[in-house]
């Protein structure tokens, strides 16, 4: 049997969004996609290598900061500012890492913290760059000129608005670079990530760098957090000093865990129930933080796999039952 | 150069924030040395101990003690809310992963703020200074109020009564038995999972004292809980996590990093403290006086 392309069907669903829905399922789809993306560049590092960062919020940041003063102050294109917010949260990532992965679990968590923070002071305070606690509001949409042009000729482009066009784009971006960590989990490297979240020691033993891995692992998730962070800024249509304080961490963190570390999918499952239980609860009442709580000690007590791992028992429970029948 | 009266002031002022932070960081550091648990809600039960000094004062009224009443049922009834959550949930996740623990914790925060939130509203509250310490005095010209020289005198007083309790009394001695050696403590015949709770009721006391008392200096709003457990972690971290002293030296640091920070570069305090906290993390992790973990 030929497995079903699940991913390649997800992608085209995502594309009907805007031609079916309305602004505001476009609007919610476009939050659900980045938030995936940034949940799964926490996941190599939390699920796959064993290190809870309770600072990812800051490359986030720096990338929504990095892309908002590219397009905003400097004017410079969507295709330098999308990729340099990726380059530059990864060189945050490098200086702050090389310290952070010298330090092991506890330690770890409040040093990440410690990085993140400063970075969210350095936004809240310095005016002149970062707009301080006002932000940086109005960041330009990527020119979509282009597109209006293309539809002459191509069929099914034409007629929609800006914020669609984003949203497109914002599929593509997020499915690559999916794709991307897809393939570095499943590669040779990604498998030793994961032998030295099992046992670091024994990792040490045969020969591995731990520590050169684990940097590569942070760097890598910083990379991805950045441009999830670049998309964030534009969608939002403005950059605050908020993406990087530590609360947003947590919420990322909460985000993973809901979904399931232990999968891939896990985190993106999380940012879509996420996304759409506080689009609907948001609508009952102001207490969006207590429910998230109430579920989060659910979660922790009830179902410490997630989402998908709970899925995934589920599904093994089944066969283990039809192979007995 | 700045006026040295100022500059009296200022470091005063560092002082009395850094009495606060002790409070609430000592309880978050006792926590962390026994159970191993960094604990976000502490910042919470502070909160929550400001809110219930509150509500207790609109009941009795200020005069007489009764601000001293109020004090003391707000971190009793904080104490005893530490000691449900420990008891109920906590106790749970001990042999869990790190990241479980900290993130029920977290819920936690989320929960009781905005439990806080439903009971009191978002509109700031607060307190009068208590009668008799309403005054102020002047020393190198600067001016102080009394209820702040009661604070710098009341820290000292707890640190100096914490100590003794931890080092001179039976209770004390199995904490910190408690602390380096978990099961051995139970096999010689102590009940560590009540020692455990005792532990947690014990530093959520201190948090909701802290909370109570102040109430006089500052308003007492929605969002100060998670302000606060950042500032009392700088604090540990810097001290060291688990080192009595260490957190009151760092308690002592980080006023007066804020208070000088504010005085020559107001625009980058914050971030001094951070980068203080980061620094002391790359270079003794365990912090000034703690200990390194096996």
């Amino acid at each position: 049997m030929r497995r079903i392309p699940w991913g390649l069907l997800i992608l085209v669903a995502a594309f009907c969004v805007p031609a079916l829905g309305s602004r505001f399922y476009t609007f919610l789809a476009n939050d659900v996609v980045i938030w995936a993306l940034f949940a799964t560049s926490l996941n190599l590092l939390v699920g796959y290598t064993g290190l809870v960062s309770f600072g990812h919020a800051a490359y986030f940041g720096i990338g929504a900061y990095t892309t908002g003063i590219l397009m905003k102050k400097l004017g410079l294109s969507f295709l330098v500012a999308f990729p340099a917010a990726g380059l530059v949260a990864g060189l945050f990532a490098v200086f702050f890492g090389f310290f952070c992965v010298r330090l092991t679990r506890i330690y770890f968590a409040m040093l990440t913290l410690a990085f993140a923070q400063i970075v969210w002071a350095i936004c809240f305070k310095w005016n002149e760059v970062t707009g301080g606690e006002q932000g940086m509001p109005e960041i330009p949409y990527p020119s979509f000129d282009w597109v209006e042009k293309a539809s002459g000729w191509l069929p099914f482009l034409g007629g929609y608005r800006t914020s669609d066009y984003f949203y497109f784009l914002c599929i593509i971006l997020v499915a690559v670079a999916l794709w991307v960590l897809r393939r570095i989990v499943g590669s040779p490297f990604g498998r030793m990530l994961t032998t030295i979240r099992e046992n670091p020691e024994r990792a040490e033993f045969i020969g591995v760098n731990v520590r050169r891995y684990e940097l590569a692992a942070f760097v890598l998730a910083g990379a991805f957090a950045g441009l999830a962070g670049g998309l964030f800024g534009i969608f939002n249509r403005g950059v605050f000093p908020d993406f990087a304080y530590w609360t947003k961490s947590s919420e990322v963190l909460i985000m993973t865990l809901l979904g399931g570390m232990g999968t891939f999918v896990g985190p993106s499952v999380g940012a879509v129930v996420l996304i759409l239980l506080n689009q609907q609860i948001v609508s009952y009442t102001q207490y969006w933080p207590l429910v998230l709580g109430s579920i989060l000690v659910l979660l922790l007590f009830v179902f410490p796999g997630g989402l998908a791992g709970a899925v995934q028992d589920l599904w093994r429970w089944t066969q283990r039952r039809r192979a007995r029948a | 150069m700045p006026d040295p009266s100022f500059v009296f002031a200022q470091s005063l002022s560092g002082l009395t924030a850094a009495m606060f932070l002790f409070l609430i960081a000592s309880g978050l550091s006792l926590i962390f040395g026994v159970l191993r648990v960094l604990n976000f809600a502490h910042g919470t039960f502070y909160m929550l101990g400001a809110y219930c000094a509150y509500q207790i004062v609109q009941w009795l009224g200020q005069e007489g003690g009764m601000f001293w009443v109020a004090a003391l049922g707000a971190a009793c009834a904080i104490a005893l809310l530490g000691g449900i959550v420990e008891r109920f949930l906590f106790r749970f996740l001990y042999g869990k992963e790190e990241l479980y623990q900290l993130l029920f914790t977290y819920s936690l925060v989320l929960i009781l703020g905005d439990v806080a939130k439903i009971i009191w509203g978002t509109q700031q509250k607060s307190v009068g200074r208590p009668p008799g310490l309403t005054g102020s005095f002047s020393l190198f010209g600067a001016t102080i109020p009394h209820y702040n020289l009661f604070i710098l005198l009341l820290g000292p007083a707890i640190a100096l009564g914490f100590w003794f309790v931890l080092q001179r009394t039976r209770m004390g001695r199995f904490i910190r038995a408690a602390a380096l050696d978990r099961e051995t403590l139970g096999a010689l015949g102590v009940n560590v999972s009540a020692l455990y709770t005792g532990v947690f009721v014990l530093a959520s006391f201190l948090g909701g004292l802290g909370g109570a008392l102040i109430t006089p200096m500052r308003a007492v709003v929605p969002g100060m809980d998670t302000d606060v457990i950042v500032d009392a972690f700088v604090v540990v971290v810097i001290g060291g996590l688990g080192s009595f002293w260490g957190t009151f030296l760092g308690a002592l640091i980080y006023g007066q990093v804020l208070s000088f920070g504010i005085l020559f570069f107001p625009r980058f305090s914050i971030f001094a403290i951070f980068a203080l906290m980061a620094t002391v993390l790359v270079i003794r992790p365990w912090g000034l006086l703690g200990k390194p973990l096996k």
